[in-house]
């Protein structure tokens, strides 16, 4: 369990936060020319990264709003946690 | 076999106080090439080597564990066996397991303590009812033993499930697998070393895979912390890792590590005699042997490799565990650990070739895999030694996330572990 720094209403228990998985995976432009791997690698493949990953949460029993956290998975620490749109940070 | 496990062997060993057993397995270093290598020591790794060596005679081969054998999820599930499960192809998949478990103490000559005591999901609300009453029929038609349970027949089979109808969540039904139950789990990876060990396995314990060795798309071997093993096949069963696995051979899976909870109580006498799982409150419960209520609780939402979960998952769980077990109240928690699931799509396995040639893939049995070990290492060791499916096993390829032919498990087949 983990506190999340909120950008919108700042710190409150990983309780109220719901996880949204992997970040930054772009919905195809054109899916009607998608073949079917394309569409299992959009759907389906997850880089699932033991160590940083990207991702985005929903603050859903708070401001219900989502954004993105960098956090490393193999011990749950937070890295960083920016608004949707921005760009991520390097770490 | 040389050192069979029997009355005898017990009596000669108590003369001696014990102090003359033999290892039950080796302590190898690894040799330069096998045939083949299973990357993972845990109840399915060990199964698939004890196969390859017993029905495929493939003696040449050796699984590599970064830990302890059984120290991952095989040593932090709640040992819960079953094969209710609602499609064709998992019902299939899962009563093949189960009837090999039937006959796995004596075909080891060790006690996996397999006891069918029965598994029974509860129904709380009409959908559940409409659900399990789906499952039950499904199970009756490919062959599996369910009945469907009215509340007082519930109340019946386990007298201390609070059934009034006041309560937030209501028992409204329930299904009954009589050949379910649970095993020990140690033992079970400790009889699947042993077995395979005697028939010249090497088990190769604190030995962590670094890379994958391709030449183009064949397999050449594997870097380990104990040097680089030439293999052409390797077969991977790294559970909550495989996804890391996968990455050193650049291949992608479609799936996501997330924590699974489970707790123990202090020892009492016993008090259920079967195991009883909900799936709408998500609690489950059964007795150890030993005494323990051995719970269950829930995944996290989050992929993490931390090995330990969200307090409140573990709150609600209890929430849910005193509403039906009022009588367990006062009963005091004595250890509470976390093991790393790889979950599907789909809350289907994978027992599957994949691009590259001579890689497998045994993963993606979520929250579920202990109850499937023997029929998973049975398939899985087919699956390497013909480089082609069983039939059992082809629906769980890696394809199906391609072409749709999912095996949707999800909420269908009472799906909490």
């Amino acid at each position: 369990m983990f506190v999340i720094n909120c950008p919108y209403c700042g710190e409150r228990d990983q309780q109220e936060f719901k996880a949204g998985g992997e970040a930054h995976i772009e919905r195809p432009k054109q899916p009607t020319e998608l073949s079917d791997d394309e569409w299992a690698e959009y759907l389906f493949m997850r880089k699932n990264i033991k160590g940083v990953q990207y991702e985005r949460w929903n603050h859903a029993h708070g401001c219900r709003k989502w954004f993105n956290m960098v956090r490393d998975t193999s011990n749950d620490e937070i890295k960083a946690i920016y608004k949707m749109g921005e760009k991520p940070p390097s770490i | 076999m040389g050192n069979k496990y029997s009355i005898f062997s017990l009596i000669k060993n108590a003369l001696s106080y014990h102090e003359n057993w033999q290892r039950a397995w080796k302590d190898p270093t690894p040799k330069k090439e096998y045939d083949a290598v299973i990357v993972g020591g845990g109840g399915h790794g060990l199964a698939t080597a004890y196969y390859l060596a017993k029905k495929h005679n493939m003696k040449n081969i050796a699984v590599v564990e970064k830990g302890w054998i059984g120290g991952g999820n095989t040593g932090r599930n709640t040992t819960i066996i079953r094969s209710n499960y609602l499609w064709d192809a998992s019902a299939r998949l899962y009563d093949h397991a189960l009837k090999i478990w039937e006959g796995l103490s004596q075909e080891l000559n060790y006690n996996v303590m397999f006891s069918q005591r029965g598994v029974m999901n509860l129904a709380h609300n009409l959908q559940d009812v409409r659900d399990l009453k789906r499952r039950t029929h499904a199970n009756r038609l490919n062959g599996i033993d369910a009945v469907y349970l009215s509340t007082e027949e519930v109340k019946k089979f386990c007298p201390i499930i609070n059934t009034s109808q006041d309560i937030r969540y209501p028992v409204l039904g329930g299904t009954l697998q009589r050949r379910a139950g649970t095993a020990r789990h140690d033992a079970v990876a400790w009889g699947y070393a042993r077995g395979a060990d005697e028939m010249g396995v090497d088990i190769i314990q604190n030995c962590e895979v670094k890379g994958i060795k391709r030449n183009g798309d064949t397999v050449e071997g594997l870097e380990t912390t104990k040097g680089f093993i030439k293999t052409k096949k390797i077969g991977v069963v790294a559970a909550g890792h495989s996804s890391v696995i996968a990455n050193m051979a650049g291949i992608r899976l479609p799936l996501e590590s997330k924590p699974l909870q489970a707790l123990v109580s202090e020892p009492v006498k016993p008090i259920i005699d079967t195991v009883v799982m909900s799936n709408a409150v998500h609690a489950y419960v059964s007795q150890s042997d030993k005494g323990e209520l051995v719970i269950g609780a829930g995944t996290d939402d989050y992929v993490s490799y931390a090995q330990k979960g969200s307090h409140q998952i573990v709150e609600g769980t209890l929430n849910a565990i005193l509403e039906l077990y009022p009588i367990f109240s006062r009963m005091r928690m004595l250890r509470q650990w976390g093991g790393i699931v790889d979950i599907c799509p789909d809350a289907s396995p994978i027992l599957s070739k994949t691009s590259i040639k001579g890689l497998y893939f045994n993963c993606g049995w979520g929250t579920g895999g202990f109850k499937a070990t023997p029929g998973s290492g049975d398939l899985f060791a087919h699956t390497i030694a013909n480089d082609e499916p069983h039939k059992l096993n082809a629906a769980f390829n890696l394809n199906r996330f391609v072409s749709g032919d999912l095996v949707d498990e999800h909420g269908a087949a009472a799906v909490a572990h």
